[in-house]
């Protein structure tokens, strides 16, 4: 089977890659890029562990194929942070304690950054609905409502 | 697995006409991706159209209706301005799919052509009365959203064709659409029953409807006898009942863990009415 050759961005930076054409997104950005935040939970687009932003719409990488990110920007937890200084919602879900063993937790700040990006003043409903998508089998979820909701009020004020 | 990307419509056509083995086409490919990675269907030949010109334009045309590209997802049709003023029924059904990561990626075509009995999508559009634009190796033909599924994962699609474009009808005075399904939770699950209503009224009276359900019979249903039971009525208690009673006549549903056979029926009934109970109060102008 011949690969095929693949150019996209992440995180800003121009990249390429060989793969597979049945290959997902998400075995492309984890075994091909070595960006090993995105998850795989489950594969089906069941769990969000894999979440990732495809020309900045949020989308489950393992329900993507790797020759679809073909001129495409793509956004994954590695490009949260800026260099060593941790996005507000990561402290957050740091302060909060909102993960355990973390599994989740790439596919949701993914996620909330989207939510907060369209929505700087969600109510805890829409909070929930965006992150219905996004399953916990540690924290029963209401730590990081919390964290998400408090990130929100914290970047209103800022500006 | 070869992968494609053509430039246009008959360039896919071609390319599914010619290919041999399993053939399928990448719109979202939340379906397609599921059954890939669950080994149920592994495509010889997979077909992307979402690099096909116009793909994902939502177009209002100059007679009120409108035009919906086959790549258009439904986070796209859900923040559209106008289209959810006109047709509220289809946008909110497409916008039960999944979660907001499959509404970045899921479309209306690929609800329809992948066929399931429970598409949210489908009996929304069918009580729209929306239509596809088919293209084929012969060409181009017109064919309504209910003559598409012909049983569970089966089209009337014929080697070679695809779904070049969806069409809404116009809106047009004093009408209004819903869709209401059930699940045993309240997001991301299954429909045990789905039902669409679409209806106009002069007055206060019903002069035109179309109603349909998903889930209850092995393809979505477009069902006369509901429509009949509550045109030229007011949408009073006997016409509400008339119509439950003919929504659950059409069932033939299957018994499963989501939902037994009476279950399903008995529910078709109360949706139906409670869906009419919102289309109607739209075409009435208010809010619902
Ligand atoms: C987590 C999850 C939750 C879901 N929840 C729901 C739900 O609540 N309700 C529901 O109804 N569905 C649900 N689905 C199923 C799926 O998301 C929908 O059916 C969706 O609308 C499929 O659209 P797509 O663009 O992703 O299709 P794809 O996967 O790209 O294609 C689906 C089928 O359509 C065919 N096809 C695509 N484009 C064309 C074309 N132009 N011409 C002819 N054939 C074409 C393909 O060959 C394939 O057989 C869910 C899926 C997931 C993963
Ligand atoms: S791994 Fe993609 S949704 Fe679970
Ligand atoms: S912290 Fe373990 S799954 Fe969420």
């Amino acid at each position: 089977m011949s690969k095929i050759h693949v150019t996209t961005t992440v995180n800003g930076d121009e990249v390429d890659f060989l793969c597979d054409p049945r290959e997902t997104l998400l075995d492309c950005l984890r075994d091909r890029l070595n960006l090993t935040g995105a998850k795989e939970g489950c594969g089906t687009g069941d769990c969000g562990a894999c979440s990732v932003t495809l020309d900045g719409r949020l989308v489950c990488s393992c329900l993507v194929l790797g020759v679809e990110a073909e001129g495409k920007e793509i956004g994954t937890v590695e490009g949260i942070a800026d260099g060593d200084v941790l996005h507000p919602l990561q402290k957050k879900f740091i302060e909060y304690a909102a993960l355990q063993c973390g599994v989740c937790t790439p596919g949701i700040l993914v996620a909330a950054k989207a939510l907060l990006e369209k929505n700087p003043d969600p109510t805890e409903e829409e909070v929930r609905y965006w992150l219905a998508g996004n399953l916990c089998r540690c924290t029963g979820y209401d730590k990081i409502i919390r964290a998400v909701m408090d990130t929100a009020a914290e970047l209103r004020e800022a500006v | 697995m070869d992968y494609h990307s053509p430039a246009s419509f008959a360039e896919a056509s071609a390319l599914a006409a010619n290919a041999t083995g399993i053939t399928r086409f990448l719109a979202g490919g939340t379906d397609v991706l599921v059954q890939m990675r669950a080994d149920i269907v592994t495509p010889d030949t997979l077909i992307d159209i979402k690099k096909i010109d116009g793909v994902r334009d939502i177009t209002r045309n100059d007679d009120g209706s409108w035009t919906i590209g086959v790549a258009v997802t439904g986070a796209e049709m859900s923040e559209h301005p106008e289209l959810g003023r006109d047709w509220p029924g289809v946008v909110e059904a497409m916008d039960l799919i999944g979660s907001t990561q499959v509404q970045g990626r899921a479309t209306l075509t690929g609800n329809l052509c992948n066929a399931s009995p429970a598409a949210d999508s489908v009996p929304a559009m069918v009580a729209a009365g929306v239509t596809v634009t088919v293209t084929g190796p012969n060409g181009d033909r017109e064919v309504p959203v209910e003559q598409i599924p012909t049983a569970p994962g089966r089209t009337s699609l014929a080697k070679g064709e695809l779904i070049s474009a969806l069409h809404i009808p116009a809106r047009g005075e004093n009408g209004g659409d819903a869709y209401l399904r059930f699940i045993p939770r309240t997001e991301m699950d299954i429909a045990v029953v789905g039902c669409g209503v679409n209806l106009r009224i002069d007055g206060d009276t019903i002069t035109e409807a179309r109603v349909s359900l998903g889930a209850v019979a092995p393809t979505v249903l477009l069902v006369e006898d509901c429509a009949r039971a509550i045109i030229g009525t007011k949408l009073d208690e006997a016409a509400l009942e008339a119509l439950a009673a003919a929504a659950s006549a059409a069932c033939n549903p299957i018994n499963d863990k989501r939902g037994t056979i009476e279950f399903r029926t008995e529910v078709a009934g109360v949706l139906a009415k409670r869906a009419a109970r919102i289309a109607y109060a739209r075409a009435k102008g208010e809010k619902a």
